[in-house]
């Protein structure tokens, strides 16, 4: 017999063809994934899987709750690009993590999430601690899998690795059912995978690009939409280049922030409901849009009767489905990011001079930049930000929670590189900035992690403080503390008439001294001028922090595109 | 607009819940499904009549089928030379002085009585929809008690020589 293969960090290596159990494949199957953290909660069906993590010793973060254990795997794989891996029991356990699985579904992250299930002999009987979680999870994931076999379980694992990291990326969950794990069947893991009707297309039609290429040449106002599919086909570099070479200006989704760098000359900052009046007016005057692993959400776009009336679509995507589900796209180009802009870039078509539209673009820059009033000595929330930006030189990995302080975080913290934003776009979940830093922290371990939350989706999954504290782990926690649901007051203000129903807390627990039970330390600033200093010893303390930041209450993000306004009836442009 | 689609899809449990949530949460107005075994026993065929308002819609119907892991094969068969047939159950009440004039009915409809009851009888009807329908329009009048439509199942003719079918029956043109 062959001797037993030993990673460095003492996982066993098994060889292949040996008779093993269902929960043991599982996790020779994740070493061979090369997944060296996995986030979860353990509970009654998945026991045999969490004996087996017991005995190799692979890296398991414990949460606090399953909903803190999908957005940490989230977080990882954000800021890694690899597969976040989530492992809890059925039922409740299951049902917990089916907010981070939306999540990542409507922000194409890979994740596998390995969901235990009743045995076999009592599915469908109502039995303890069972729900039907295929079912639940079949519009939320890419694909899902209720493992039956033993012997399928091997083929299962890598095809769901494989749909989880290719083409558009999402996740994939796997429901293993307790007696399959327990079973015994031969591991096998090098079969090709074969999936017929799973052909993502990578390479675009040369065709398309050619068209592209030839409207670039035509264009007079251009404009570039960079979304999140350029960062999760590491396409930053390429962008720049492309852009570079062609003199295109960009303006980014929420999701995109860092695909292009936000202190370009050519950058023009985010676009949509709360994006720069110089982003939202390019995209409104353009006459060739060419939107990069974007689709076209109604946060970007606004009122779709007013998206950028004059324009000549070209979009560029992996998902063939996005393109024209939205937008009527002139040029369709499938396929990977990276892929297409290298072939724009080799294409050497004639630059863009349109020296009109860059001084257009540069004069609204000047006119309309970003703004907020110093007032009454309070801390105002962007002020805030922008001291994030200044002591972590921009080089913080930020998370966010959604609403105000996720705006503001968007407006105010210039991204310049890849993959540090870590927010909740499409699905807009509270609760997710938090412990989707704990995983962007393990993702880059020497990388500062900055977790910018409003005091209310803190409030949503504060418990897994108990993970930075047993690990010491060096996360800083800002909460951007107005005592209210910010941005759930914000539209009662502007559209309710002031009935702020359930959006003010009444009550606050004491942040600083909740952080202190968990034994991370807090601050609590008020005072706009100890603020700096303050940021500045949090940022540099060695261990955990929370800051509970008391910022002006009555703040509003601005500039603002109403619901069902166009980009070109921007509300707040100006103080 | 009517569309006729067929997909080849992995026959594996669970499919049909796939591609019936697919519909409903994408807001994809179908008028039938029909599913089968194929000659490959790993493999069945679906056949989908659904609404669409317009070519962007039917392209998106067609796009997030594709995108399903389980789903092989999707194509838009509407104006292709197609073989469409639907099966209906038809109990129309007949006393016993009408059954002859159904039957009468039913004849050039190649339409056959499969039941007979005491105050009823069954008849069994295959063709396109437009036959099917036609058929049900003139029993309407006799009362009908039950009826049962499997949808259209199609696939695309062995030969491609004509676009339309030509009528085999002559009560409708």
């Amino acid at each position: 017999m062959s001797p037993k293969l030993k990673e460095a960090d003492g996982r066993e290596l098994k060889t292949e063809n040996q008779e093993m159990t269902g929960s043991s494949m599982l996790i020779q199957a994740l070493a061979r994934e090369k997944v060296d953290v996995i986030f979860g909660y353990p509970g009654g069906a998945i026991l045999p899987t969490y004996d087996e993590i017991y005995r190799t010793g692979i890296r398991h973060i414990l949460a606090r709750h399953e909903q803190g254990a999908i957005h940490a795997a989230e977080g990882y794989a954000r800021v890694s690009g690899k597969p976040g891996v989530c492992v809890v029991t059925s039922g409740p356990g299951a049902t917990n993590v089916v907010t981070g699985i939306a999540d990542a579904m409507i922000d194409s992250l890979p994740m596998v999430v390995i969901t235990g299930q009743v045995a076999t002999s009592v599915i469908g009987t109502d039995a303890f601690q069972e729900a039907d979680v295929v079912g639940v999870t079949m519009p939320i994931t890419k694909h899902n899998f209720q493992v039956r076999d033993v012997e399928e379980l091997p083929r299962i694992i890598k095809e769901a690795f494989h749909i989880a990291t290719t083409g558009r990326p999402g996740p994939v969950l796997i429901d293993l059912p307790k007696d399959v794990s327990t079973a015994s069947g031969f591991f096998n893991y090098d079969q090709d995978v074969d999936l017929p009707g799973y052909q993502p297309t990578v390479t675009p039609n040369k065709h398309q690009i050619k068209k592209l290429v030839e409207a670039v040449t035509k264009a007079e106002k251009p404009v570039i939409l960079a979304g999140a599919g350029v960062l999760h086909s590491g396409a930053a570099k390429e962008l720049l280049d492309y852009v570079e070479q062609q003199q295109i200006p960009v303006s980014s989704t929420l999701l995109g922030l860092g695909a292009f760098p936000g202190n370009h000359k050519l950058s023009l900052g985010m676009a949509g409901m709360h994006g720069t009046y110089t982003s939202n007016m390019a995209l409104h005057e353009t006459d060739l849009l060419i939107s990069i692993g974007a689709r076209f959400d109604d946060r970007v776009t606004g009122n779709l009767k007013h998206f950028a009336p004059g324009a000549k679509v070209a979009h560029i995507d992996i998902d063939p489905a996005e393109i024209g589900k939205n937008i009527e796209t002139s040029i369709p180009v499938v396929g990977d990011a990276k892929e297409a802009l290298r072939m724009l870039f080799e294409a050497k078509g004639t630059p863009c001079e349109c020296t009109q539209w860059k001084e257009q673009l540069n004069e609204w820059k000047q006119e309309y930049p970003l703004w907020y009033k110093e007032e009454d000595n309070s801390l105002k929330p962007q002020r805030l930000i922008e001291m994030i930006y200044e002591e972590t030189k921009g080089e913080a990995v930020v998370t966010t929670d959604v609403g105000q302080h996720q705006m503001w975080a968007a407006q105010y913290y210039k991204f310049d590189k890849p993959n540090c934003w870590v927010t909740s776009g499409g699905l807009g979940t509270m609760g997710f900035g938090f412990p989707s830093a704990i995983g962007a922290q393990f993702a880059e371990p020497d990388k500062q992690v900055v977790a910018v939350l409003g005091d209310a989706g803190f409030q949503m999954t504060a418990q897994e403080m108990s993970i930075l504290q047993e690990l010491n782990l060096p996360v800083k926690i800002i909460l951007v503390n107005n005592a209210s649901l910010g941005m759930v007051r914000q539209w009662q203000q502007l559209f309710y008439e002031e009935r702020y129903s359930n959006s003010l807390f009444p009550v606050q627990p004491d942040f600083v001294k909740m952080a202190e039970a968990y034994n991370i330390k807090g601050w609590k600033v008020e005072d706009p001028n100890e603020m700096q200093g303050a940021l500045k010893e949090a940022l540099n303390y060695e261990g955990p922090v929370l800051m509970d930041c008391r910022v002006h209450k009555d703040e509003n993000v601005y500039p603002m595109i109403a619901p069902g306004k166009g980009h070109h009836e921007m509300e707040g442009i100006k103080p | 607009m009517k569309r006729t689609i067929i997909a080849t899809v992995n026959n594996t449990s669970g499919v049909m819940n796939r591609i019936t949530g697919l519909f409903a949460r994408r807001h994809f107005n179908i008028e039938s499904i029909t599913v089968g075994m194929t000659e490959n026993p790993a493999v069945s065929r679906m056949t989908f009549v659904v609404n669409v308002d317009d070519q962007r819609g039917l392209d998106q119907v067609i796009k997030q089928l594709n995108k399903q892991v389980d789903v092989l094969k999707v194509r838009d068969i509407t104006d292709d030379a197609i073989v469409a047939r639907e099966l209906a159950l038809i109990k129309v009440v007949a006393a016993p002085q009408h059954r002859g004039e159904i039957s009468a009915l039913a004849e050039p409809f190649r339409a056959s009585i499969v039941d007979v009851g005491r105050e009823s009888v069954t008849l069994q009807v295959t063709g396109d929809q437009q036959k099917v329908e036609a058929l049900i329009d003139l029993l309407k009048p006799y009362g009908i008690k039950e009826l049962a439509r499997t949808g259209i199942t199609a696939f695309k003719r062995g030969t491609k020589k004509s676009v339309f079918e030509s009528p085999k029956y002559s009560i409708i043109n």
